[in-house]
């Protein structure tokens, strides 16, 4: 570990720093690429809605010796659908099967009561509607357009209108990717996916609001040097806060992962597949965002102010009269500096 | 040391460590005693991993309305059956139909299952009838006589001696404008045989004269004899009396306050709960009080100004309405004038509590069907054992990894972490398991989920402050001026991110219900411990490790090892501090590009 010890020191210090700003169009492709996939695939392909949204068939029992893991084997190869089996009081079993209408509720109550060995006219069948009727699933939806017009505004008045925009694209960009996903794969969409995806909406914009904040203090008093451009200062930033963004994302990667591969894909466990896959996606797209599209955008708008491009004319114009002189460029920075060592701030760094 | 600026040293927390120890210790020492005291040592479970009750209601179908079973009526009540057994949000009831005209309400297990099926199929009609005659509904001493002779006692003249103890307290509770009637029992109370003289006469309340001949004499009569026999502290009486009724006839109720009951004759109805918009219990700014306002939709409105009117000339007590949920008179306001517009409020005696019950009483009782019972059965946990099973072993394996990581990196502050994240899952155990009792707070797998994310959450804390002490080192300074330097910055960081965090639960608290309703209620109680934690523990941890030598001293195995985070030599640092300066305002380090 002293290596990545010895490589947050020279992120630190700048040795080294990958060059997020400057590559930004690279990764705007990237995301703009993945956007459409995420998008096509929904078109194309899709959400598949779960009981809870859709409603579908349930079919109760009479008492019964076959256990629930099986009957929900049962089920979900006769309808091709998930199923959800709960034991009821009498000892009978409740089958619900999403997404199924009259006629292949019939012919699966026809399967089950073959799997089971007992008589068809047994098996009481019944459709069910949503329990995540519209009511609730509008709610969601509002309580989201709620948050985000808070959530710009907060962030307009904590840093500035322009990294509010800039969080609130990569926010709507990692929800789009990770309801893409859940259309691609086609894993069925339930209150946990929505949940998880809620989840996702805190934690998306936390991940930026660190990496802001960072920015922001960065870029303090930035007018008044004529070393850098906001672009680098930015690209500083980002690289600064780079082992806190790994290390954030990998802890909390790690017990998602763990609930998506070794839950769900091992020990196959339905639900905890939905939820921690919206998670799982969900987080490493915010991490992904918030260095590579959130940071870049706000770079983006920034550089339009005539003040940033005033500086940018200093700094490109000092750096080629240093050249000029055959001076490095940083040296020619420090020639700036007097002006600014007034603040005595001898050492601070961030 | 490099001295600090002024204004940057931080306050509270830094001079007292041992304080904030103490008191985060407390607190979680009062937090698990308050657990086993009340014996809740698990948090209540969600029906998906606990199973619980499943109540299947039938619509039922009225005479003369054969369409009202449609799916508008079916969804309003939906609506309305998954505002009721959610209550506060967070018991994750869940509700959904089955069929044409079933309605099936999941119950986890541990909620109070009586009160929910109450709550969910029984009190489904709401009317307001005007009030013809009222009295103390039981005996003066029940367990004397418990059935026979006490029904003389209320017929009309009020019960002797017991009355005049309890009327005085009632305006506490359920509150009414004016209840002058009950406030003393014997004095008003006419004789109820006026009650059905125009039955199923809807523009008609009901004749004033107590003895007006009638062709409905004999049904009157009836009333009459039934009214004094009533006991209403007999619930198989209560039972019986709401049986049947229908809104168009005069009818008998009874209704409780205080723990007294009280038993009416009531007229036809004049107004159902359907005419009812809103309804919601406030507090009147202008005379500090809390008070009921309601909202009637148009046709509401027009009824409503018309029986006000009707009943506002009259004297007590048949100058009030009583507002009968499912048979029960849950208020009995009195009416001074006639209330046009469609809106009116209710005041007088409420507090917070009874004024918001029956605000939700009136606009969620009005239930456009009826039902009953189908079934009720207990059900299987959806998920299965072995699914939660496999999500606990997976959330361990998962929770092993982050620990095995952070003691890769982080080394000897990685215990900090370890702890802190031990005492935040403590606090949040506790509360959880306490808050199943007090609110009907439920976890169900969404929620362990996202409380597996909160370790996300809460180690972002820490690793943001570590990350700025570890850059405080690099600068050159020694561990405890960097421990001190380093929290003002991560502190602004964490609670910038943190108020995000909680901005997201609380929004989606407000506006949303059911399951999200529970998952923001988590995500928020997670972030507020995760502020708490950090202030109260891991800052004043630091602060006291910093003065260990282990530490201190930048031991290999501390994770603050200077050589190793690649610290500046100070000497150095003095010299050039002029560039360093101008790195500082723009936070680009330039020292080791110059060499």
């Amino acid at each position: 570990m002293s290596k990545l010890g010895d490589l947050g020191a020279k992120l630190y210090r700048g040795e080294v720093g990958y060059d997020f700003v400057g590559k930004r169009f690279v990764w705007y492709g990237v995301s703009i690429l993945i956007t459409i996939t995420a998008i096509v695939a929904l078109a194309v392909q899709g959400l598949n809605m779960g009981i809870e949204f859709k409603g579908g068939a349930v079919f109760t029992t009479p008492k019964t010796s076959i256990s629930e893991t099986q009957a929900r084997e049962d089920a979900e190869e006769a309808s091709g659908h998930d199923a959800v089996v709960q034991k009821l009081g009498t000892g009978g079993l409740r089958i619900q099967i999403s997404d199924l209408d009259t006629d292949a509720a019939a012919d699966v109550k026809a399967k089950l009561a073959a799997g089971f060995k007992i008589d068809a006219g047994q098996i009481n069948a019944d459709l069910v509607g949503p329990s995540w009727g519209e009511q609730i699933a509008n709610k969601a939806w509002t309580g989201l357009g709620v948050f985000m017009v808070l959530v710009v505004i907060y962030l307009a008045i904590a840093f500035e209108w322009r990294m509010a925009i800039a969080a609130l694209i990569a926010l709507i960009h990692d929800l789009t990717i990770t309801v893409g996903v859940y259309a691609l794969v086609g894993f069925e969409v339930t209150p946990g996916t929505v949940i998880g995806l809620l989840t996702i909406l805190g934690y998306s914009l936390y991940d930026t609001v660190v990496v802001f904040d960072g920015l922001k203090e960065g870029s303090k008093d930035i007018t008044k040097q004529t070393r850098w451009t906001y672009s680098e200062v930015a690209n500083r930033s980002i690289n600064g806060t780079l082992v806190r963004s790994i290390n954030t994302t990998v802890v909390a990667l790690l017990p998602v992962g763990a609930l998506l591969f070794i839950g769900g894909g091992f020990l196959g466990a339905g639900m905890l597949n939905d939820i921690s896959l919206s998670l799982f996606v969900g987080l490493a797209a915010g991490a992904y965002s918030s260095i590579f599209i959130a940071t870049p955008l706000v770079v983006d708008l920034k550089e339009r102010e005539p003040a940033m491009k005033a500086l940018k004319k200093r700094v490109l114009a000092k750096r080629a009269s240093a050249e000029a002189r055959g001076e490095s460029p940083e040296d020619a920075g420090t020639e700036g500096a007097p002006e600014v060592v007034a603040q005595g701030r001898s050492g601070r760094r961030r | 040391m490099a001295a600090p600026k002024k204004g940057r040293r931080p306050t509270g927390a830094q001079g007292r460590p041992g304080r904030s120890l103490a008191i985060i210790l407390i607190a979680m020492v009062a937090l698990t005693a308050g657990m086993f005291l009340t014996k809740q040592t698990t948090p209540r479970l969600g029906i998906d991993l606990a199973g619980g009750t499943s109540i299947t209601l039938k619509a039922k179908s009225e005479p003369g309305k054969p369409d009202a079973i449609n799916e508008t009526n079916m969804n309003t009540a939906i609506g309305i059956i998954e505002r009721r057994v959610n209550g506060l949000g967070v018991s994750e009831a869940e509700v959904q139909k089955q069929g044409r005209d079933h309605i099936i309400v999941n119950i986890p297990k541990g909620t109070n299952e009586q009160q929910a099926r109450d709550q969910v199929g029984t009190t489904a009609q709401l009317y307001f009838r005007p009030v013809l005659a009222t009295a103390e509904g039981a005996p003066a001493a029940p367990e004397a006589n418990p059935s026979g002779s006490p029904s003389a006692a209320p017929s009309g003249s009020g019960s002797p001696s017991a009355s005049a103890a309890t009327p005085s307290s009632s305006a506490t509770s359920q509150g009414r404008a004016v209840s002058e009637a009950l406030k003393a029992p014997n004095a008003p109370s006419p004789s109820p045989s006026a009650s059905g003289s125009k039955k199923a006469d809807d523009k008609a309340t009901p004749s004033t004269s107590p003895s007006a001949p009638s062709a409905d004499q004999a049904a009157a009569a009836d009333l009459q004899a039934k009214f004094a026999a009533l006991n209403c502290s007999d619930e198989a009486q209560r039972t019986a009396v709401t049986k049947n009724v229908k809104p168009e006839d005069p009818t008998l109720a009874c209704g409780k306050r205080d723990g007294v009951w009280y038993k009416w004759v009531l007229g036809p109805a004049q107004v159902n709960g359907q005419d009812v918009k809103d309804a919601k219990g406030i507090i009147d700014p202008q005379r500090g009080m809390w008070i009921v306002t309601m909202q009637f939709t148009d046709k509401g409105a027009d009824k409503f100004a018309k029986i006000t009117g009707e009943l506002a000339a009259k004297q007590a007590p048949q100058n009030q309405f009583a507002i009968v949920l499912d048979g029960e008179v849950i208020s009995d306001p009195s009416v001074s004038q006639a209330l046009t517009g469609g809106n009116a409020e209710i005041s007088g005696g409420f507090n917070q509590q009874s004024a918001q019950d029956l605000g939700n009483m009136l606009s969620y009782g009005a239930l456009p069907l009826s039902f009953q019972e189908d079934s009720v059965t207990t059900v299987s946990a959806a998920l299965g054992g072995e699914q939660l099973k496999a999500g606990l072993i997976a959330g361990a394996i998962g929770l092993a990894l982050v620990v095995i990581y952070l003691l890769a990196y982080y080394r000897g502050l990685a215990f900090v972490a370890i702890i802190s994240l031990i005492v935040s899952g403590i606090l949040t155990y506790t509360i959880m398991a306490l808050l199943g009792k007090g609110i009907g707070f439920a976890l169900n797998l969404p929620a362990v989920c996202g409380a597996i994310v909160a370790i996300g959450i809460t180690a972002d804390s820490f690793i943001v402050y570590f990350e700025r002490i570890r850059d405080e080192i690099r600068e050159g300074r020694t561990l405890r001026p960097a421990v001190e330097r380093a929290w003002p910055r991560a502190r602004r960081t964490i609670l910038v991110s943190d108020f995000v965090s909680f901005l997201a639960a609380a929004v989606l608290f407000i506006v949303t219900v059911g399951k999200v309703q529970g998952f923001a209620f988590t995500l928020g109680l997670t972030t507020l411990l995760d502020v708490v934690v950090v202030f109260l523990f891991t800052k004043p941890v630091m602060t006291l490790l910093a003065r260990t030598n282990f530490f201190a001293s930048g031991h290999p195995w501390s994770g603050l090892d200077p050589k190793r985070l690649g610290a500046k030599p100070p000497l150095r640092r003095s010299r050039r501090t002029g560039s360093d300066a101008t790195a500082a305002t723009v936070s680009v380090p330039v020292d080791a590009k110059e060499a």
